[in-house]
């Protein structure tokens, strides 16, 4: 197996007559954390809902373990190993956490993710288990979707969006996880809008503008006005929609 | 004591209704279909006990042995197939498309089987009855049929609320792109709940056969009172689906009592103040995920 654990080549989307991502290619590296940015309407999220399979490309291919996994089910994905935090958490608001956390749970006990090792990660969780998910908080129901997401026992994690309608300090705390999960031999995918937080995370950044690919590279690499501009696209009016950084 | 026989009485036809009902709710609450076939996949289910039972030499009141897993089967190859292709259209699809069957399934069976009343024949039992008041008389056939009503939701509600399967067919209820996410075969669910659904009318079918006499036609009004019954309970609640059945039946009776024109009105009548006084049904949940 290539190094490889997720490739994107050429892959386009369309909303109806909306081109939402357009012919984008990149790949995830085992035990990678790789961060999209981009602003609203760029296309991250239909990204990583077509790479979960819940939108079906135009044209292009996601090879995951050097398998072609483009026209496969959402849930076949799930069982071979890729899993979605979707955006606004999607928790099942008519169940209790832990029944929630339990319809994702695989049926075997040794794998690194069960409900258990869930309970360990976030201390809090035991003591809840019984509670509706809508009882509690932004921050909670967020950890709650991660857990659920993890005792899939995925090999590559999207997230989307995990800050959206957190507070700062909140948003931190549930990023600090992401060192835990990568030692569970994990490949992170993140989507974010807030950059600071993302960029912080990453060993990559991959930037979307438009549905199209506008800059690439490592955090360290990367100046702020590169990120700026390939975030707003304050190039385009110059005409070079690209600002490739070597890597 | 003569009102205490007629909430007697709806209680009892409260009970058919809630089991008719049932497999109405889990149809709308799991794979938002709502399927205007429902009444006559009871009457087909009555036809096939009638008309199978003497080849098998079996007595019709054992019938449900045989039909009841046979339309459960025919509830996920149907979902698999006609419901899941018109699901994948759009919701109205499903509206045409199940209505289509219905009208199909009605003329099929005024052509192949006329017009006239059947019943399925359990022999004697049907005529006797309990006596424990001067007035009062309690039919054991009506009294077994809400004893079953209560033990199939009964199981219904153990099966949704502790079970593997039970909890993905609530996931997909929830929400069918997270439960896929999660891993669950969202149509692979779908067939799983239509079986159950299928399943519970054959049995409120052939206890309607049991009851009373019905004819080709007979799907449509209980069909009705089935739908008001989910309604009154409340969307997505199985023993708020029983508490309407009663509900409706006790105010037909009501009605009856008073003038027997007035029995289906009445029900429509508490129908329609429950819509307006508490548009979510008596156990309806409101709450939604902030």
């Amino acid at each position: 197996m290539g190094e490889h654990i997720l490739q994107v080549r050429d892959l386009t989307v369309h909303h109806g007559q909306l081109c939402a991502i357009d012919n984008v290619s990149f790949e995830l590296n085992r035990g990678e954390v790789l961060t999209m940015i981009g602003a609203n309407g760029a296309g991250k999220s239909t990204l990583l809902r077509t790479i979960a399979g819940l939108h079906h490309p135009s044209s292009g291919e996601i090879v995951f373990e050097d398998v072609d996994v483009t026209r496969w089910q959402p849930h076949k994905r799930v069982s071979k190993g890729i899993s979605l935090v979707p955006e606004g958490r999607r928790l099942f608001s008519s169940m209790t956490l832990e029944e929630n956390l339990m319809v994702a749970a695989g049926q075997s006990r040794s794998l690194p993710f069960t409900v258990e090792r869930v309970y360990e990660l976030f201390d809090w969780m035991p003591s809840r288990r019984k509670q509706r998910v809508w009882q509690l908080s932004g921050g909670e129901q967020q950890a709650v979707a991660i857990g659920r997401a993890l005792v899939a026992n995925p090999k590559v994690l999207l997230l989307d969006e995990l800050s959206l309608g957190l507070a700062p300090i909140i948003v931190e705390r549930i990023y600090a996880l992401v060192p835990e999960i990568v030692s569970q031999g994990v490949s992170i995918l993140i989507v974010e809008q807030d950059v600071a937080q993302g960029v912080m995370v990453a060993d990559r950044v991959h930037c979307l503008l438009e549905g199209r690919t506008s800059l690439t590279g490592t955090p360290a690499d990367l100046t702020s006005e590169q990120i700026d501009q390939a975030y707003f696209g304050a190039d385009m009016a110059k005409g070079s929609l690209s600002a490739e950084a070597s890597e | 004591m003569i009102w205490v026989n007629v909430i007697i009485q709806g209680i009892l036809v409260g009970g058919f209704y809630a089991l008719f009902a049932c497999g109405l709710s889990l149809m709308f609450g799991v794979l938002k279909v709502i399927n205007l076939a429902h009444g006559d996949m009871a009457v087909v289910a009555a036809y096939v006990a009638v008309l199978l039972s003497p080849h098998l030499h079996i007595a019709m009141l054992w019938s449900f042995l045989v039909v009841v897993p046979i339309f459960g089967l025919l509830g996920y190859v149907l979902q698999r197939t006609l419901i899941q292709r018109s699901i994948d259209r759009d919701p109205f699809t499903t509206l045409l498309v199940t209505f289509g069957l219905s009208v199909v399934i009605e003329n099929l069976l005024l052509e192949l089987y006329t017009a006239n009343g059947r019943t399925v024949d359990i022999g004697s039992i049907i005529a006797q009855s309990w006596h424990p008041g001067s007035i009062v008389y309690i039919s054991y056939v009506s009294l077994v049929v809400l004893a079953i009503a209560v033990l199939v939701l009964a199981i219904l509600q153990l099966f949704l609320s502790k079970s593997r399967t039970g909890r993905l067919i609530r996931a997909v209820a929830d929400d069918r792109e997270a439960a896929q996410l999660s891993g669950a075969n969202y149509k692979h669910i779908f067939g799983i709940a239509a079986a159950i659904a299928f399943a519970t009318v054959a049995l409120a079918g052939i206890a309607y056969g049991m009851m009373t006499q019905f004819a080709p036609t007979s799907g449509g009004v209980n069909l009705l009172f089935a739908f008001e019954a989910v309604v009154i309970g409340g969307i997505g609640s199985l023993w708020g689906t029983l508490v309407g059945g009663i509900a409706l039946g006790v105010a037909q009776q009501f009605g009856a009592h008073l003038n027997p024109q007035y029995q289906v009105l009445a029900g429509n009548l508490l129908f329609l103040a429950v819509l307006a006084v508490r548009p979510q049904g008596l156990f309806g949940k409101k709450t939604a995920l902030a």
